[in-house]
């Protein structure tokens, strides 16, 4: 846990100090009028005449403290600040998603496992490999087209109708629902297909176990052998699947929440890498990196807590 | 073995039907300048946004171009960047998994470490910090998808050369004094092959996947030049009255990046039946 942190912070730190020239260039290049001296006092304001390594531990030590320095934009305001406010939107529609995932993607999985080969298993083969290839931004495009501007069923754009302050509480909640449904379907769809694919050949497997054979031979119904004793054993290994999603879901919320208008951390993110805001680019890089850390341990821990077998080992 | 595999191959139907995809992209990726009917290019303003029609098949965009002939041209693209920037990814993953299965003890627990590491970042948000920091272009593209989608094919190569470097060719080899480079790279490396051709044919379809993205965002394949993810991005500025303009490139992009996932899965099936779930 704790080197790969480490690992973490020295990658961002390569990745930024890749960039050719000095970050204050962005400040200075257009003013014609910025002398030399003018220039050497901005970089040692920012540190950028040091050695490497000494810039590495004076940006560990902010780092410590969450501090990951000001924003390039006009607004110069602190990072961390920026990240903080867009987090909780793209959290909710992650774990919106993730939840729509698990909903949709066990039973799927489960029926196409239990009745192998057959019309509803060979439909699913197809949606999954369907679903592996579909460019996420592509299905967004046709989506707005179809339900929002052709039916004009959905909104497609922000999280919140221009209205939404004179609207009463329930329909302000629905007036949000319904800006969310789209966003939240299509972070989930990558993962659909993966979970139940997933899914079915777990279930496969452990319908060939011997327990399950036992289960049968002891005459309990066909229901209770499969939704008792098999599908509790299929189940455990979805806990690390869905941590392994993490990163990809994170890492889709810059696909749809830039399509989409939401004010998310990926917007930010994508909006940072436009305007060259590297503070925030290195911000959004390493939030988004311990954010998939985390749920990776969480992930380690759940399963240990569901699985007696490795609590033993 | 070999006849066992193309016999198993062919009676595939998904692994064939990939392979027609691919092999037809390649043809008309080859052939773009012969067949496309319109130069990719060409600025026509009286026909802006015009819908489909027999002159155009597939309409045109904002600046009236011929959507069917920019396709074929960008499909230059799509194969283009899928084949480098997997070759890169290959190049690396086998090298560092060769080396980590090989050597195990601390060379393996330092490349591991790296992959895990590596591992923990929204592969999407790398790509996208190096690219702000790079500048957008085709090259950089390619080189920065390779650079980030090796771990797999580390993982993979890494778990071969354990089982392999047990063998008895292998200890032959060490008796008789041959380096280990040697050893490596034209003994073991050779067996290992197997896997990292599927995850490379694999990798071809997310290398695409991503590319498409990122033209899609604007920081991938630059306008002029006409690429599949930047024809759909006036797609999305014209949401409203074309929508020839986000279907088509959306479709070919789904096509191709299916074709190579089912000539990989074929391939995985046909080199070991046992594998198939």
């Amino acid at each position: 846990m704790i080197p790969l942190l480490i690992g973490i912070t020295i990658i961002c730190f390569t990745v930024i100090h890749l960039a050719p020239g000095s970050p204050t260039d962005l400040q200075t290049n257009l003013n014609p009028k910025v002398s030399l001296e003018a220039k050497e006092r901005l970089q040692s304001i920012y540190n950028l005449d040091k050695p490497l390594y000494q810039q590495y531990f004076m940006w560990i030590k902010k780092l410590a403290v969450l501090d990951f320095g000001n924003s390039f934009s006009s607004d110069q305001r602190p990072v961390l600040d920026k990240i903080v406010e867009r987090l909780p939107i793209t959290i909710a529609i992650n774990v919106l998603s993730m939840i729509l995932i698990m909903v949709v993607a066990i039973p799927i999985g489960v029926l196409s496992a239990v009745r192998q080969d057959s019309f509803f298993d060979k439909a699913t083969s197809v949606f999954v490999f369907v679903g592996f290839a579909v460019p996420t931004f592509w299905l967004a495009l046709l989506l707005m087209i179809f339900f929002g501007v052709r039916l004009d069923w959905l909104p497609i754009s922000g999280i919140r109708s221009l209205n939404y302050e004179y609207l009463p509480p329930l329909s302000a909640l629905w007036d949000l629902i319904k800006h969310l449904i789209m966003p939240v379907i299509l972070s989930a769809f990558g993962g659909l297909a993966g979970l139940s694919r997933y899914m079915r050949a777990n279930m496969l497997e452990v319908i060939r176990q011997d327990y399950i054979t036992t289960a049968r031979a002891k005459g309990l119904s066909e229901r209770v052998v499969i939704y008792k004793h098999a599908l509790r054993n299929a189940l455990l290994p979805v806990i690390t699947i869905l941590g392994l999603s993490i990163p990809g879901l994170i890492g889709g919320s810059v696909i749809f929440e830039t399509i989409y208008a939401i004010p998310g951390m990926g917007q930010l993110f994508y909006m940072s890498v436009m305007s060259r805001d590297y503070p925030l680019v290195m911000g959004v890089l390493f939030i988004g990196a311990v954010l998939t850390l985390l749920g990776n341990l969480i992930a380690d821990v759940s399963y240990a807590v569901v699985d007696p077998r490795i609590r033993v080992s | 073995m070999k006849s066992d595999f193309w016999y198993r191959f062919l009676r595939n139907k998904m692994a064939v039907a990939g392979s027609v995809v691919v092999i037809f992209l390649f043809v008309i990726s080859m052939l773009a300048p012969w067949i496309a009917p319109h130069d990719p290019s060409t600025i026509n303003l009286k026909k802006v946004l015009s819908a489909p029609s027999g002159m155009h098949i597939f309409g045109t965009d904002q600046l009236g171009r011929d959507i069917f002939s920019r396709m074929i041209w960008g499909s230059r693209i799509s194969l283009k960047v899928g084949f480098v920037a997997t070759g890169l990814s290959i190049l690396i993953g086998a090298i560092l998994g060769a080396l980590a299965g090989y050597y195990g003890r601390w060379v393996d627990a330092i490349i591991m470490r790296f992959v895990d590491i590596m591992l923990c970042f929204p592969s999407f948000f790398l790509i996208l910090a190096v690219i702000a920091i790079l500048e957008p272009s085709i090259w950089n593209i390619m080189i920065v998808i390779g650079l980030t989608s090796w771990m797999g094919i580390t993982r993979l190569v890494r778990a071969d050369f354990i089982s392999l470097k047990e063998r008895d060719f292998v200890q032959a080899a060490k008796v008789v004094g041959v380096s280990d480079f040697r050893i490596i790279f034209s003994h073991i490396l050779p067996n290992a092959m197997a896997s990292v051709l599927v995850a490379a044919t694999l990798g071809v379809a997310g290398a695409i996947l991503t590319e498409s993205a990122l033209s899609f965002l604007g920081i991938g394949v630059q306008p002029p030049t006409p690429s599949w993810g930047n024809i759909l991005t006036a797609g999305k500025d014209n949401i409203d009255i074309a929508w020839w303009l986000s279907l088509y490139p959306g479709l070919a992009i789904l096509i191709t990046v299916l074709g190579y996932n089912l000539l990989g899965e074929g391939i995985r099936d046909s080199l070991d039946p046992r594998l198939r779930d």
